[in-house]
This record gives structure tokens, C-alpha cells and sequence, in this order.
């Protein structure tokens, strides 16, 4: 089993005590799985019902699968203007 | 032509609209968000504007290009500011070029509001009583301070 990192930005970073998870991932497992894993670790409670995820700086579903390799971040309820 | 950028220095809406300006266009719509100070009640004394630099740009630059084939502006530039901003600093600006108002002013109007739904950039408030608290559309706030 190999692992993924996922980058966390604004209020995720303070939930999850840092700025960055590795969150061990099985071939083929796809961006609605590892959602699932992060729900498991302390701080998860403030991810919405459906969190929003980023692979290679593109919003991903839920479907899509994830590469050790890809650029990963979990993406917090978005406030510019 | 077409340009957007996320920065760390001051925007300036008037050069922002001096790169569109030709003598082909009957109208530049300016879109210019600034930091206000009040929010919710509260008084807000500044706010923090941090971004995932790397999407927020790709992302920046989708929305404008969707904006051009949309409303057929001939010009297009728009850019976020980050970093620590004052009270009446310009956050966010836009300004969109074509012969006629009616599609310049749909088009600032669509980049605004895409950009508030797509481009991963936050903010966190300063309040005069000490509190900081990161802004949260669909409601929930974390308290950091």
C-alpha cells in the first residue's frame, strides 16, 4: 500500500493540526475513498457532507481515481472577492 | 486579449482598465471589490486573504476564457489580491472590453461570481475586539482565536 499526500489550506490547516496529510491509499482507490479515510482522523468534523477535492489543481468527483504521484488538496468552503 | 494574475501588491483598477481601452470598444465595465468594515454585525478591522496560488491561477484563467467565448468581450483582465489587506483596499478587480455595455457588464458580473463559487482563495477576518475568524459562505466558521 502506498501513500498520497493531501494538502490542506485556511481553516483545514488548523482543524488537522498541520498542513498536510499522508493518507495511505490502495491501487485504484479513488477520491471518494480517501475522502473517507480523512473523515476518520481527528479534526475531520469540520468537512462538509460533501468536501470538495483537488487533483492536479482541478476540482475532482468523488469517482476519479488517485495516483500516489498526483497533486492532492482538500479544498475548504472558498471566500474570495 | 487576456490576463488575470493572483498578487501581493496593490491593485490599481485604473491600469487594470487602461490595458483593455481601444478605440473599437464603446464601453469597459469595472468591477472592483474592496475590503469593507463590517461584516455580519461585526467591525472588521482587516482581513487576511490567503489562496492555493497554483489552482487559484488556472482556475482564474478558465473563468476568463469561458468569459470571453460567453460574451464575446475582446478584452479581459482580472486579478486577486492576497496577502494582509486594510479596510478599503481592493481585494478583487475586473474589467471586461466589447463594443457594447450590455455584454462588458454580463461579464464582470459572471467572473465575480465564478470566482466566488471556483477559485480556491480565503479569508480571514480581524475584528476590533481581537477576534480572527476565517469566512465561511455556507455558514460554519472555525474560531482561531
Amino acid at each position: 500500500m502506498s501513500t498520497v499526500t493531501v494538502q490542506l489550506f485556511a481553516s483545514y490547516v488548523e482543524s488537522f493540526g498541520g498542513p498536510t496529510l499522508e493518507i495511505p491509499l490502495d491501487p485504484g482507490s479513488t477520491v471518494g475513498d480517501l475522502v473517507h479515510s480523512i473523515r476518520s482522523l481527528p479534526g475531520a468534523y469540520v468537512l462538509p457532507e460533501s468536501p470538495r477535492v483537488a487533483v492536479n489543481r482541478r476540482f475532482a468527483s468523488f469517482d476519479q481515481v488517485v495516483d500516489p504521484r498526483d497533486e492532492v488538496a482538500l479544498i475548504p468552503p472558498v471566500a474570495g472577492g | 486579449m487576456r490576463r488575470s494574475a493572483i498578487v501581493t501588491r496593490a491593485i490599481d483598477p485604473a491600469t487594470l482598465m487602461a490595458e483593455v481601452q481601444s478605440t473599437e470598444f464603446g464601453a469597459i465595465s469595472v468591477f472592483a471589490g474592496t475590503v469593507r468594515d463590517t461584516n455580519d454585525g461585526r467591525s472588521v478591522t482587516a482581513i487576511d486573504y490567503s489562496a492555493y496560488t497554483s489552482m487559484a491561477e488556472s482556475e482564474l484563467e478558465s473563468i476568463l476564457a469561458e468569459a470571453q467565448d460567453r460574451f464575446g468581450v475582446m478584452g479581459i483582465v482580472a486579478e486577486h489580491r492576497v496577502g494582509t489587506l486594510a479596510i478599503g483596499d481592493v481585494s478583487v478587480a475586473i474589467v471586461a472590453a466589447h463594443a457594447h455595455r450590455g455584454p462588458a457588464l454580463d461579464c464582470t458580473r459572471f467572473v465575480i461570481e465564478e470566482i466566488k463559487k471556483r477559485v480556491p482563495i480565503w479569508k480571514r477576518e480581524h475584528y476590533a475586539d481581537g477576534a480572527r475568524e476565517w469566512v465561511d459562505p455556507t455558514a460554519r466558521r472555525v474560531a482561531t482565536t
